[in-house]
């Protein structure tokens, strides 16, 4: 057995290196200031002073999560009926379309965003579709409206597959049950299937959450280069302004916006299911 | 939960699915386009993959791209099988603190990651660059692998481990005869979770590279910016060779199983 166990020894070192020092050296250069040579270091909350007293970057930390909501109230809207449905399909139907479902999410985020670069494009599919209907002069590209459909795309399956997960587990025995205890079909989807399909919701939130919060890619290639959100700013400040220090606070904070979201949700999805057990 | 299919199930599904293969099949039918707009197709023809594989910076980001794939997976699957046999031999609160920390760089967005590594590595003083990227793939596959083997090692039964080993074999032996052949599947479907994610790596990758290494997610990132639709072949390239890989994984056992039935 202490053979097996050794073999643990080398990923346990690494874990160390790769994932937690990367962890520490993040807080240590939030809470210090320009000029790390080791004799100078000096702790310091200027970096989130700056952050909190500058209404461009609060603006920014709100555009972010204001667009984060909105697609995932979006994804939960869309992805719902679309789980729903194909959780009530035939089991080999069923099996087929969770595939197609899957499929797209493997093939990289990064062409499939630049997809709708072209698709959303003046004069490209959309505006000749929209210019049917006399609105041929909407702009979409480097909208809100583009950033939110570029994250609903890419994310949108995650909380599919979640939903459809907590619904495929669902005992349909128990619809039979409210039927014959004289519920309606809209009462019987309110009172089982949707209480019973929370914790499916509540992780497919998260899974959605995350990255929207946090991306930069989608809005920098669908918002253009003006449209900033969080992501953004970090990016900008380890790549071209050099600021790592006010860098890693904007992540810590990211992180501990992130971390409440979280947590609110999962207090939600504690109350929901224990509504449900009633 | 089986019943007909309605005429508005029906419409949900058909539209579901023009949604998420409307962009895709937008790439591959531009990429054929005669002319460079992106928004007319106007007659059929090759040359977007010509100018792509005459390319160098394209060819060389689409090398790195599967080499870095390639070794990644090998090494991540390796590793990851080791560490997971040896986690469950192994005390709990260990098992737990390993499990805890692999969850960390999945719970936390991957520009929190990025960012970490970058930092870590110019601690060390590592010019950023192929090996950068090469750790930092490793790094993020290794749990991936690790999540698909685990449930397979649980259901093993312990006792032919120690019978293996009373009868006379090593500890390697009892490793490699004995336990890998029955995590199989679990081996297979982490190799190819990790060969996916490393191949379609972005974020990560774009803060550890470096010196001119670029993979293909980086290159469509920065030539995004002007119009060049031969980052519509290398995008039909990439759909294509996931496709493939992600076909094989899928129609294999379902071949198998149909000649074991014979």
């Amino acid at each position: 057995m202490k053979k097996f166990r050794s073999m643990t020894y080398p990923y346990i070192i690494w874990i160390a290196v790769m994932i937690v020092i990367p962890m520490i050296l993040i807080v240590f250069y939030a809470f210090t200031v320009e000029g790390n040579s080791v004799a100078s270091i000096k702790f310091s909350f200027a970096n989130f002073i700056r952050f909190f007293t500058d209404v461009i970057f609060l603006e920014v930390l709100l555009k972010s999560l204001y667009i984060a909501v909105v697609t995932t109230v979006v994804c939960v809207l869309l992805g719902y009926p679309i789980a729903y449905v194909i959780a009530r399909l035939p089991s080999r139907q069923n099996m087929i379309l969770i595939l197609l479902i899957t499929m797209p999410t493997w093939i990289n985020m990064l062409v499939r965003t630049y997809a709708w670069m072209g698709l959303l494009q003046d004069g490209g599919v959309f505006s000749s579709i929209l210019s049917v209907f006399g609105l041929g002069d909407v702009q979409i590209l480097h909208t809100d409206f583009a950033v939110i459909l570029g994250m609903v795309y890419n994310f949108i399956p995650f909380m599919i597959l979640q939903i459809h997960t907590s619904l495929a587990k669902m005992d349909s025995s128990l619809l039979d049950a409210a039927n014959d205890l004289g519920a309606d079909g809209a009462k019987s989807f309110l009172k089982v299937t949707l209480p019973l399909s929370v914790p499916g919701i509540v992780s497919g939130i998260t899974l959605v959450f995350l990255p929207a919060v946090s991306s930069f890619f989608i809005p920098k290639l669908l918002g253009g280069g003006q449209y900033v959100l969080v992501g953004n700013i970090i990016e900008n400040q380890f790549l071209t302004a050099g600021d790592w220090n006010f860098g890693s606070a904007i992540s810590l904070i990211m992180a501990v916006v992130i971390m409440i979201s979280m947590f609110l949700t999962k207090k939600v999805d504690v109350k929901a299911s224990s509504n449900g057990e009633d | 939960m089986e019943k007909k299919k309605s005429i508005p199930s029906k419409i949900i599904l058909v539209l579901t699915l023009l949604f998420f293969y409307l962009p895709i099949a937008y790439i591959i039918l531009f990429s054929f386009n005669d002319s460079r707009s992106l928004t007319k197709f106007s007659g059929f023809s090759l040359q977007w993959y010509e100018k792509m594989f005459s390319d160098s910076t394209m060819m060389s980001a689409v090398l790195y791209t599967i080499i870095i794939a390639v070794i990644a997976t090998a090494v991540s699957t390796i590793v990851g099988i080791i560490t997971a046999i040896g986690l469950s031999k192994s005390r709990r609160i260990v098992r737990n603190m390993v499990e805890q920390i692999n969850n960390l760089p999945v719970l936390n967005p991957d520009i929190v990651t990025g960012i970490g590594l970058l930092m870590l590595f110019s601690a060390f003083a590592i010019n950023k660059g192929f090996m950068t990227m090469l750790l930092a793939h490793i790094m993020f596959c290794i749990p991936y692998v690790m999540l698909s083997v685990t449930p397979k090692l649980r259901s093993l039964d312990p006792n032919i481990t120690d019978a293996a080993m009373d009868l006379g074999a090593t500890p390697f032996q009892a490793l490699y005869k004995v336990i890998v052949p029955q995590i199989k599947p679990g081996i297979v479907s982490g190799a190819l979770i990790a060969f996916t994610m490393s191949f379609d790596d972005f974020i990560i990758s774009y803060f550890v590279t470096g010196n001119g290494v670029q993979n293909i997610s980086i290159l469509v990132y920065t030539m995004s910016k002007r119009v060049n639709p031969s980052i519509n072949a290398l995008s039909t390239l990439v759909i294509v060779i996931i496709t493939v890989a992600l076909g094989i994984v899928n129609l294999v056992p379902i071949i198998r199983e149909k000649k074991k039935r014979k």
